[in-house]
């Protein structure tokens, strides 16, 4: 079974706003539990020494737990023997009550002491799997190709990477360790009360059966109902998530009538699996306890018969019915033991889903890093699609251009034509379907990521402000720069005015929960972030387009200083960004349609002339260079 | 530590949120009042839970009986002398009843709490959601998204353990009042003797609270820190991969959560610390009931089944308290959630219906500002004394540089804030007389950033108008011409809209919002125009659908555009917070103020106006 099960029998996915929670995403990762289950036990094994301190603590607290009723006999035993035998051996019975005194206090101690050990180590083998899968989920989210994340919605990724991953990091603890305690109690309590008295242990152990097989049916169901109950949630998720973070939306629309009711349906669909997984989950603990004591009631039958009949003692008796009363809690317990099966199995099945992903797009084998020699940037023939390769579906087809040191390509088109997916093949966020991406003639598919990415900055159209301060979102891509080449940077943003006058300067803390900044200020934070490390290749990714003209006028001078040594690709549908590039494509439909300097294509007279022709009416400014523009300061 | 690169000073990079959080962790007593409040989420299922109480009763009863059947048994039936095989048969019986009574008051008690416990989860949830539609915009702007999801989720989620194992833990205290009960009705002294252990117990947890409550929420906070660096690698992963940022984040987050998984070491040895305590505990009143009991029997004082079903209840006793104690971290951060839950529940509501609000049922479109003064911040107004009209059917630009106080003003006409002085009329009416409700159907807004919602390109459009057709849908997309990239879109209108229209350019998110806004067919449209980010061919179905926006109704632009600005009636240049020219564009050319100083600039947006110009404007302004 998999996580599209419930996507495909939820009907809040075909109206409304709510459901396409994107499980299907994940449909190829069907995997069987038991596989799970052992996957998360290895975790576990791997640390030895935790391990089999835990393992020794839990047999221990068992053995040690099992003798205490032992001990009870026997005070029993010799309590009565003195009652009714009148034996005048009372010196003899009082030492024997001290003895089975002090072994009970000796053996709780003891089992104590490991309970301690048992559940301590348990848990912190939990919290050991929990580290490294943490660890491991958050190197996959970094890892995960663009198309991945373009799929698969953030909320669903948050719930895998923090209630998913609790689920699986708790089976260690609460199954495992607790199914090894419950196999040494039942199993030594079995021994033991055999060797009392067969039948009478026989009779005790009556429950075992049933018990056990209503917990392979229950797990069956469970493990169900957990599934279609974490895909429902993240519904509600996913609705709650959208709905803080464009509160101003719905208040613009007075839509808080609308949201909550959507709400209210996600949660009664939610409501309904809930009510269903306390059902099962009670039907099937209360009737184990039910079988447990059922088969007390036939060892006190039975075995009163045969104290009666002389057969045993009544120490004998009370030594069995101890036994029992000292299962009852671990009996109570295998309802939970079975429901962290059940809920571990489901979790497992959706952290491992993005554990063991391979992302699409990752370095070859001894991949190696790039050669970097001039820096040359060439596009031959290249052909995109972002499905399955076929020629409808293609986003960019036969787009051909080079761009070296010194250089400047502009890149226009309409709205949709591929212009920014052409800026995303750079650092290889997608792979091309067709033709390669070299840089100095490496195919970029043949060497390091890492590398790549270092040579080739993209200066994003939406810039993502991370909560910290001005100075560590600048120092985003080098951490270790200097304050004086971040202001360096900023400066050529024009943006270092700006901060300077902040109170906070550059320790200022933006992004959710510091102070906002404008678009135009965002971008140009964006743009610093690009042109700190100094890259041999730099892409504008249309990240001037809140900026006003003028300003970017003045970005694009104090650009000019390490222009020379560095290849530029300026995308843009402001022709005044662009007109002075060396080469300017004009893309439509995926397919660069004219191509030559700003002169040759408005001689030309195209699309680029037309496009022009439009940019320059009076009165509206697109930083089309025009008489009066305050250009360079 | 290690991270990559090296250098002589530490990196410039954090991951997750960098505010400390303890003050919160700590700032509350543990009080009855969560509590308190919680009963008040139970009410409505009261019914459902006295019966539950009922059977938690009976259940106790029949577990507290069942010892006591077994020393019937042992007394009457099975000691030597009194053997007797009837006897045995009936009580065998007696016992066949009570198990059976056991299972199913055990049955009954744990689906009935089981389920209201959801449903008290649910309604939890929802009371705080419900309430973060009604508080102020102002506490959103502040609080980060993931923050109040975390309180929505894991403290919710946190609850829920804790009502699940409520279920015993309410069974196990009755179970432990009963077994003190009857221990001292079977025989004082014995039990009285057994019980003194107690007070030992007492002192134990009296020591152990403080510093285990602590180590509790060191844990809880550090789990919260790791879960927050996690939620900004996944929203930030472009930024992450287009910076080759992955190694030091790993880094960092490693730091992060594996100081997680030591908080969570200590918070594991304080929880299991009381287990060799309790468990000694036990054993030393077995060693009593055995001890003194034992000679008791001898010296013929004592029946025997009275000192078998002392150690049964004595076994038991401690059941209680052992799962009490396993419970007692659940409970721990039961309380913690509870209390982060209430706070939600807590903020204030800025912005209230009066109880005498009116619905304004029709509206002619009018917006009025008297004297208007209005801030975030105390004593810091962000406009002061504003005062103008707008007269239905007109449309008036607002402009200004950054921080004039433009934003502040558009959204007091929706009532998204309440202004401390003057007032603020639509169609008339003071915006505090009205519902919210009916203001905002006769206001709609475009907001700069366009938002769109995961689902359908024609659920985004009709968005809360859920009765409008498909029909109105494609009218309004095609009015503002959207019509033709929807259709081009794999499933058109029914295509879906991945991670809230990431697959659209920023102009056609635009151009939704538009259309939304004709579909909400106000009679007032609040326009935040998006400063410069779309393209020249977008921008000309841009102006053009501006204009069937705002025909026949009245527009409050927040304009950016030459091109928008001019197309308006009237425009107001804000400046700090005050009205600083008013007029039409002519008028204001002429005027040669700071308006006309921007205008010949010939800047895109007067938003980005860098603020030495602006400065120098306004000192040019202020001489001529």
């Amino acid at each position: 079974m998999t996580s599209t099960t419930a996507n495909e029998t939820n009907p809040s996915t075909d109206e409304g706003l709510s459901g396409t929670a994107r499980a299907d995403q994940f449909a190829d990762g069907s995997k069987f539990e038991v596989d799970i289950l052992m996957r998360i036990t290895r975790m576990g094994l791997a640390h030895h020494w935790r391990m089999t301190t835990a393992v020794v603590a839990t047999i221990g607290a068992a053995i040690f737990q099992l003798f205490i009723p032992r001990y009870v006999g026997q005070a029993v035993d010799h309590a009565q023997g003195l009652l009714g035998g009148g034996v005048a051996a009372g010196g003899d019975a009082h030492a024997a009550l001290w003895t089975a005194a002090s072994m009970i206090v000796f053996f709780s101690v003891l089992r104590g002491v490991f309970s301690m050990m048992q559940n301590y180590h348990g848990e912190s083998i939990g919290h050991c799997i929990g580290y490294e899968l943490r660890l491991a989920f958050y190197e996959q989210v970094q890892r995960l190709s663009f198309s991945f994340h373009d799929k698969v919605h953030t909320g669903d990724l948050i719930t895998r990477g923090m209630l998913d991953l609790e689920g699986v990091r708790m089976f260690i603890s609460t199954g495992v360790i607790r199914t090894l305690l419950l196999t040494v109690l039942i199993g030594g309590s079995a021994y033991f009360l055999m060797s009392t008295d067969a039948v009478l242990g026989l009779l005790a152990l009556s429950f075992v059966p049933f018990v056990a097989w209503r917990s392979a049916v229950a797990r069956l169901k469970l493990r169900w109902m957990w599934l279609l109950m974490q895909e429902r949630l993240s519904v509600i998720t996913r609705l709650m998530e959208e709905n803080l973070t464009g509160i101003r939306v719905v208040r613009a629309f007075s839509a808080q009538k609308f949201e909550l009711d959507q709400f209210e349906k996600a949660s009664e669909d939610a409501l309904g699996v809930a009510i269903q997984r306390v059902s099962v989950r009670v039907s099937n603990t209360t009737v184990m306890s039910f079988a447990f004591f059922a088969s007390m009631v036939l060892v006190l039958w039975v075995g009163g018969l045969k104290v009666i009949d002389g057969e045993i003692t009544v120490g004998r008796l009370a030594e069995v019915l101890t036994f029992m009363m000292l299962l009852q809690m671990p009996v109570r317990q295998i309802g939970m033991m079975v429901n962290s099966f059940a809920r571990a199995s489901t979790c497992g099945v959706r952290l491992f889903e993005v554990i063991d992903r391979d992302p699409r797009i990752k370095d070859r084998d001894a991949a190696p890093p790039l050669e970097l020699k001039r820096g040359v940037l060439t596009f031959e023939n290249v052909a995109f699609s972002f499905g399955p390769e076929s020629p409808d579906t293609r986003v960019l087809s036969g787009v051909s251009f080079s761009v070296g040191p010194g250089e400047t390509l502009g890149i226009v088109g309409p709205p949709g034509s591929g212009k920014s997916t052409i800026a995303h093949l750079v650092p290889r966020f997608y792979d091309v379907t067709g033709g390669r991406v070299s840089i100095d003639g490496q195919d970029i598919r043949d060497i390091s990521l890492d590398s790549l990415r270092q040579a080739v900055s993209v200066v994003q159209q939406d810039a993502h402000l991370f909560t910290a301060s001005i100075e560590n979102n600048i120092a985003y891509g080098d951490p270790w720069s200097d304050g004086e080449r971040i202001a360096r940077a900023n400066r050529s943003a024009q943006l270092h005015d700006y901060v300077a006058r902040l109170p906070g300067g550059y320790e200022t803390l933006v992004g959710e929960r510091g102070v906002s900044l404008s678009g135009g200020q965002r971008q140009r934070l964006s743009i610093a972030r690009g042109i700190l490390s100094d890259p041999a290749i730099l892409v504008f990714d249309d990240s001037t387009a809140a900026v006003d003209a003028a300003t970017e006028q003045r970005i694009r001078v104090a650009l000019r200083d390490g222009q020379d040594k560095r290849a530029t690709v300026i995308i843009s549908h402001r022709l005044g960004s662009l007109m002075h590039a060396d080469e300017v494509l004009f893309v439509e439909a995926g397919r660069v349609v004219e191509r030559g300097k700003h002169e040759e294509l408005l001689a030309l007279g195209g699309r680029y002339r037309d496009l022009y022709q439009l940019q320059s009416r009076p009165g509206i400014d697109h930083g089309v260079d025009m008489p009066g523009t305050g250009g360079e300061p | 530590m290690s991270t990559t690169g090296g250098g002589s000073h530490p990196p410039k990079a954090v991951v997750g949120s960098q505010v400390s959080q303890d003050e919160e962790m700590f700032g509350r007593a543990f009080d009855g009042q969560v509590i308190r409040r919680f009963l008040g989420f139970c009410w409505p299922y009261r019914k459902s839970l006295c019966v539950a109480i009922v059977s938690v009763l009976v259940f106790t009863a029949s577990q507290v009986a069942i010892p006591f059947v077994i020393l019937l048994a042992i007394d009457n039936a099975l000691v030597e002398g009194r053997q007797d095989r009837a006897l045995l048969e009936m009580i065998a019986l007696i016992f066949a009843a009570v198990v059976i009574l056991n299972y199913g008051a055990n049955f009954l008690q744990e689906s009935l709490v089981g389920c209201a416990a959801e449903r008290v989860l649910i309604d939890l949830r929802r009371a705080m959601f419900t309430h973060l539609q009604r508080v102020s915009l102002s506490f959103m702007d502040r609080t980060e998204v993931g923050r109040l999801m975390s309180r929505l989720q894991s403290d919710v989620s946190a609850l829920q353990e804790f009502l699940e194992s409520s279920i015993f833990a309410v069974g196990d205290l009755v179970l432990l009042v009963g077994i003190v009960a009857v221990l001292l009705v079977l025989d004082w002294n014995l039990g009285l003797l057994t019980l003194s252990i107690v007070p030992v117990l007492f002192v134990m947890r009296i020591i152990w609270l403080p510093r285990a409550k602590e180590a509790f929420m060191r844990a809880r906070e550090a789990n919260s820190i790791a879960n927050g660096a996690l939620a900004e690698a996944i929203h930030g992963v472009r930024t992450v991969q287009g910076m080759v940022r992955e190694k030091v984040n790993f880094s960092l987050y490693d730091d992060r959560a594996r100081q997680n998984m030591l908080a969570h070491f200590r918070a594991a040895k304080f929880a299991q610390i009381n287990v060799p305590i309790v468990d000694t505990l036990t054993g030393g009143a077995m060693a009593i009931v055995i001890v003194v009991g034992g000679n008791q029997v001898l010296g013929g004082t004592l029946d025997l089944g009275v000192m078998v079903a002392f150690i049964f209840y004595v076994q038991r006793f401690f059941d209680p308290i052992r799962s009490l104690t396993l419970q007692y971290s659940l409970m721990q951060r039961a309380m913690v959630s509870g209390q982060r839950i209430l706070e939600v529940l807590d903020v204030k509501i800025a912005v209230e219906d009066k109880p005498d609000a009116i619905d304004m049922v029709t509206c002619e479109g009018s917006i009025e500002f008297r004297d208007v003064t209005f801030g975030y911040v105390k004593n810091q107004p962000v406009l002061r004394n504003v005062s103008f009209k707008v007269a239905p059917g007109e449309t008036v630009a607002l402009v200004g540089p950054t921080g004039s106080g433009k934003t502040s003003a558009t959204a007091l006409v929706h009532r998204f804030y309440d202004i401390w002085d003057g007032a603020v009329l639509v169609g008339g009416h003071d915006v505090r007389d009205v519902t919210q409700r009916s203001l905002g159907q006769h206001v709609a807004m475009v907001l700069q950033e366009p938002f769109l919602f995961t689902g359908t390109v024609f659920d985004n459009i009709r968005y809360r108008c859920t009765d409008a057709s498909r029909e109105t849908v494609i009218e309004a997309a095609k009015a503002v011409g959207a019509h033709e990239f929807i259709e081009k879109l794999a499933d058109g209108y029914d295509s879906i809209l991945e991670q809230r229209g990431a697959n659209l350019s920023l102009g056609q998110r635009q151009l939704l919002s538009f259309a939304r806004a004709i579909v909400a067919d106000a009679k007032i449209l609040i326009l935040d125009e998006a400063t410069a980010n779309i393209d020249s061919y977008t921008e000309m179905q841009i102006q053009t659908a501006l204009a069937k926006l705002l025909e026949g109704r009245t527009g409050l632009v927040i304009a950016h555009r030459l091109a928008t600005i001019r197309g308006c009636d009237r425009i107001i240049v804000l400046q700090d917070g005050e009205i600083c020219e008013e007029g039409p564009h002519d008028a204001l050319m002429q005027a040669g103020g700071l308006y006309a100083g921007l205008y010949t600039l010939n800047y895109a947006s007067f938003d980005d106006v860098a603020d030495d110009v602006a400065d120098s404007l306004i000192g040019t302004a202020g001489t001529t």
